[in-house]
């Protein structure tokens, strides 16, 4: 997020875009509906009638995958009608030129006829968001799981540059992170193309100050590895002999679950590191127990950048070690001398290498609670709102995007467009959360969402099991009739093995930048199971 | 966005002279200077609503005894908040509470935690004077396994209507009937999953009595057995202060700290329940190596040995970008900054990546 959780609670407009905020990131959810009961516009751009509708003024019940048609159509209307900020454009951006005849080019009726929302419903938004004193933006996987994802975020970018709405209280440009540290596992290089603090492989000096300080003779490559969904492709082309996959379960998280099992079962050699025998890790040649979250020290980095502790609560079974023992164990015996002395110790290493932790300390940390990055050194209080004076590339840069159809099509024998996502008390594969008591009960199983509309059309009863197919698999799941969804969609939770979502869905498209899979948008048909 | 300087008023209290900033109630500045006025019906998440009628005191001026925690600080008040007057007023108020309260203290879980409890032994009270017929009954079945209810301990304090509506946005719960028998309730008292609860478990947070309380927890720790480790919620990407509770090197309950944290005091489902997975059966506990196609337990030096040497050989004779890694948005910062570190400078791959994308 460029701003602060409770920034939100400034902000005059909330456009919430891709977000099922009250089921995903339930206590932000909070913020925005208090926010909407003391006043604040809250806008909802989601084809599902989510929760957070009952508490806001406006709904666009959008066709998915189709977020920049929808962008593109504000920022014209905002432009026509001279509502863009000018002192910021000429101040803190630049390319607006031709962004700014890239946008007038879009027509309002395709818009309209595109992303399914009425084009009065466009203007009007577009209107409230650019005459907001602050208006912010939040999205989440809803912008970003598409083989456009990109392109995407960076039209949510281009608005908030059009109509000054970055770097003050209650604006911004507001991703939610998913888990409870991808933000930091991203910060500190967990990444195919950079360095920890986001520093490209591509950069020979950056390379070498690294292998300088790691005092290691290896010559690291200047080409960016391989990503998650490239590695699997690659196991199976038998490129990739071996993976070391710590604290993750692709065979139920990651797209086209064939093909996963596949890529797993080629590989020669697989280390899963985990705290349950989850459905990869039967795939193992060797398991390692690892230690909860709630076993060791150690700090999480939130979605708003902010690093805070985490403790040892109670003590490992067993054997099972924290991943940090763990991990020193096997370096060591890969001939290499790490000596650290705690969590603590590798953080300060971390900050010599990471320039937006560089400030960041267990001992500060023990006395301040919380610091967000950056925070480049000892004397420097954390950063709540980012890019307040400039972007870190100078001048923020628009740039024209083009809408781009979601790349798994429909055709008559797969009519629907299936998106993916979570629910309420489910947390990704259910590893966890289906292993609590209370919770597990709540909602122990797969299911699939359709809309009343085509509930009837096609006689689909609450409870009915039906078939959903791709062009990957099929899957059975009893349908669920309760959220309004638009016509032609259908929702299912990605949690449950039972039912798996991900055999479905496809990791054949990705993002040409990002290399993101299209998990929001896979083309279905649905009928009753006999 | 420049902002207002902020007014600074003085008033007294009890004879003390003490400096507010505009806005505060009485009771928040007499909180911010260490004077301990009694409350029940308070939470900081909430909007002032003066209906336990324990916070009153005397403001010269005004008339009778208002509540200090509606009534807006101003300068030159004069206030009292411990004269014989209140003090017996507030005693009534605990004794007519009591009256209708069911005193099962020796095996409630609130026990020791409980505001009425702490203040009938503030006040001294052993008993109710107003011994009669009791108005509150429950026999309410609930169908989850997170939340209980008993109403014959509530208070009728509104923290649960309120916290439901002000800061969940629910509306779960509302008031069932008038008088003696009205009480904080479902609608037709159906289970609070009918009642399309979130089970966020906020209500029991702020029930200052034993009339909702945690199922997980009951009957697992007294309050004074256990003690609270905080942490960082390891679920979504909020990053929520957690008070986990222990009692001999299990985790009985969670809670959140009001006045620390993003959250300052709320949780969701998955934070305030999402604990007891850490202690299931299924945890693996040993290291597993496969042996003629089976899983089978080894020793750490085993499994380690065996790992460095596969992942070596197959460097040595397919080079490093035959090897792969996947970290996790579950483990630490430290932990991921290690991962990394080992696929790079011991293996010498870019191959790293997580589920950032999926």
């Amino acid at each position: 997020m460029t701003n602060s959780i409770e920034d939100l609670g400034l902000a005059d407009v909330i456009l919430v875009m891709g977000s099922n905020t009250t089921e995903a990131h339930p206590i932000i959810g909070i913020e925005m509906k208090k926010a909407a009961r003391r006043g604040t516009r809250l806008v909802v751009v989601d084809p599902r009638r989510i929760r957070l509708v009952d508490h806001a003024h406006d709904w666009l019940r959008i066709q998915p995958g189709t977020n920049v048609a929808l962008i593109n159509a504000m920022m014209r209307v905002i432009i026509e009608e001279g509502l863009a900020d000018e002192d910021f454009i000429a101040e803190r951006t630049e390319g607006f030129e031709e962004m700014r005849e890239h946008v007038l080019a879009t027509d309002i009726e395709w818009a309209s006829e595109t992303t399914g929302i009425p084009a009065e419903e466009i203007r009007e938004v577009a209107r409230a968001y650019a005459t907001a004193e602050r208006a912010a933006i939040v999205y989440c996987m809803g912008v970003t799981q598409h083989t456009s994802g990109t392109g995407q975020v960076r039209a949510v970018a281009n608005l908030a540059m059009l109509t000054g709405q970055i770097g003050r209280p209650g604006t911004g440009v507001n991703p939610l992170r998913g888990q409870n540290n991808v933000q930091g596992a991203c910060d500190l290089a967990c990444l195919p193309n950079c360095l920890p603090g986001y520093q490209s492989v591509i950069d020979q000096g950056t390379l070498d100050r690294a292998c300088d300080y790691w005092e290691t003779d290896i010559k690291l490559s200047d080409t960016p590895g391989l990503t998650l969904v490239e590695m699997m492709d690659a196991a199976c082309r038998g490129e990739l002999k071996a993976m070391y996959v710590m604290g993750e379960n692709p065979v139920i998280a990651d797209p086209d679950q064939a093909h996963v099992r596949k890529a797993l079962d080629s590989l020669e050699f697989l280390v899963v590191q985990d705290i349950f025998l989850s459905e990869t890790a039967a795939y193992a040649d060797v398991v390692l127990p690892a230690a909860s979250f709630l076993e060791k020290e150690g700090t999480f980095t939130n979605t708003d950048r902010r690093v805070q502790r985490v403790r040892k609560v109670v003590d490992a079974p067993g054997q099972a070690l924290s991943d940090l023992e763990i991990l020193t164990r096997v370096a060591e015996a890969l001939g290499q001398s790490w000596d650290y002395d705690g969590p603590g110790d590798v953080m300060t290493e971390m900050g010599a290498l990471t320039p937006q932790y560089g400030g960041i300390t267990f001992a500060r940390l023990e006395n301040e609670g919380s610091l967000q990055w950056p925070c480049p050194d000892e004397d420097h209080p954390g950063t709540p709102i980012l890019h307040t004076d400039g972007f870190t590339r100078g001048k923020g840069a628009f740039a024209p995007i083009e809408y781009v159809p979601p790349t798994d099509p429909t055709d008559d024998a797969l009519p629907f467009v299936m998106t993916t996502g979570r629910n309420l008390w489910n947390f990704h594969t259910n590893t966890m959360t289906g292993r609590t008591d209370g919770l597990s009960d709540l909602s122990p199983s797969g299911y699939v969402e359709v809309g009343p509309e085509d509930a009837e059309r096609m006689d689909i009863r609450e409870g009915d099991m039906l078939e959903i197919s791709s062009r990957r698999d099929t899957v059975r799941a009893p349908a669920r009739i309760s959220s309004d969804i638009k016509p032609g969609v259908i929702f299912m939770p990605f949690h449950f093995a039972d039912a798996a979502a991900n055999l479905l869905t496809t990791g054949e498209h990705l993002d040409p930048l990002s290399k993101i899979p299209g998990l929001k948008a896979t083309a279905v048909g649905v009928k009753k199971a006999r | 966005m420049p902002k207002a300087p902020t007014q600074v008023m003085k008033l007294t209290v009890d004879g003390r002279e003490l400096a507010a900033q505009a806005g505060k109630t009485v009771l928040e500045v007499c909180r911010e200077n260490g004077i301990r006025i009694p409350t029940l019906c308070d939470d900081p998440r909430l909007e002032p609503y003066g209906g336990c009628r324990l916070c009153l005191v005397q403001i010269e001026g005004m008339r009778g005894f208002p509540t200090s925690c509606t009534t807006l600080a101003a300068d030159g008040m004069i206030v009292t908040t411990d004269s014989d007057e209140i003090v017996d007023l507030r005693r009534s108020v605990v004794e007519l509470l009591l009256s209708d309260h069911e005193l099962r203290c020796l095996s409630c879980d609130s026990a020791g935690a409980c505001a009425l409890q702490d203040i009938a032994y503030e006040f001294g009270i052993e008993e109710s004077p107003y011994a009669g017929e009791r108005h509150r009954v429950w026999d309410g079945i609930e169908d989850n396994e997170l939340i209980e209810r008993d109403y014959t301990k509530c208070i009728s304090c509104g923290r649960c209507v309120r916290i439901c509506h002000e800061v969940q946005g629910c509306d779960v719960y509302g008031y069932t009937d008038r008088g003696f028998e009205a009480i904080p309730n479902t609608p037709y008292a159906s289970s609070l999953f009918a009642a399309g609860c979130e089970f966020c478990g906020q209500c029991v947070s702020t029930c200052p009595v034993g009339a909702l309380t945690d199922m997980p927890s009951r009957y697992r720790g007294r309050i004074w057995e256990t003690s609270v480790v905080e942490s960082t919620c390891g679920y979504c990407g909020v990053g929520c202060t957690i008070g986990y509770r222990v009692k001999e090197g299990r985790i009985i309950g969670a809670q959140a700290p009001l006045e620390r944290g993003v959250n300052k005091g709320n949780l969701c489902a998955k934070g305030r329940f999402g604990w007891s997975f850490t202690h299931h059966p299924d945890r693996l506990q040993t290291p597993l190596i496969r042996r003629d196609g089976e899983l089978v337990p080894a020793t750490w030096d085993e499994a380690v040995s065996l790992v460095a040497e596969r992942l070596g050989s197959i460097r040595d004779e397919h080079g490093s970008d035959a090897i792969g890694g996947l970290a996790s948005a579950k483990c630490t910062n430290e932990e991921n900054y290690l991962f990394q570190k080992l696929l790079r400078a011991a293996i010498g791959t870019h191959n790293i990546d997580h589920c950032a994308r999926l």
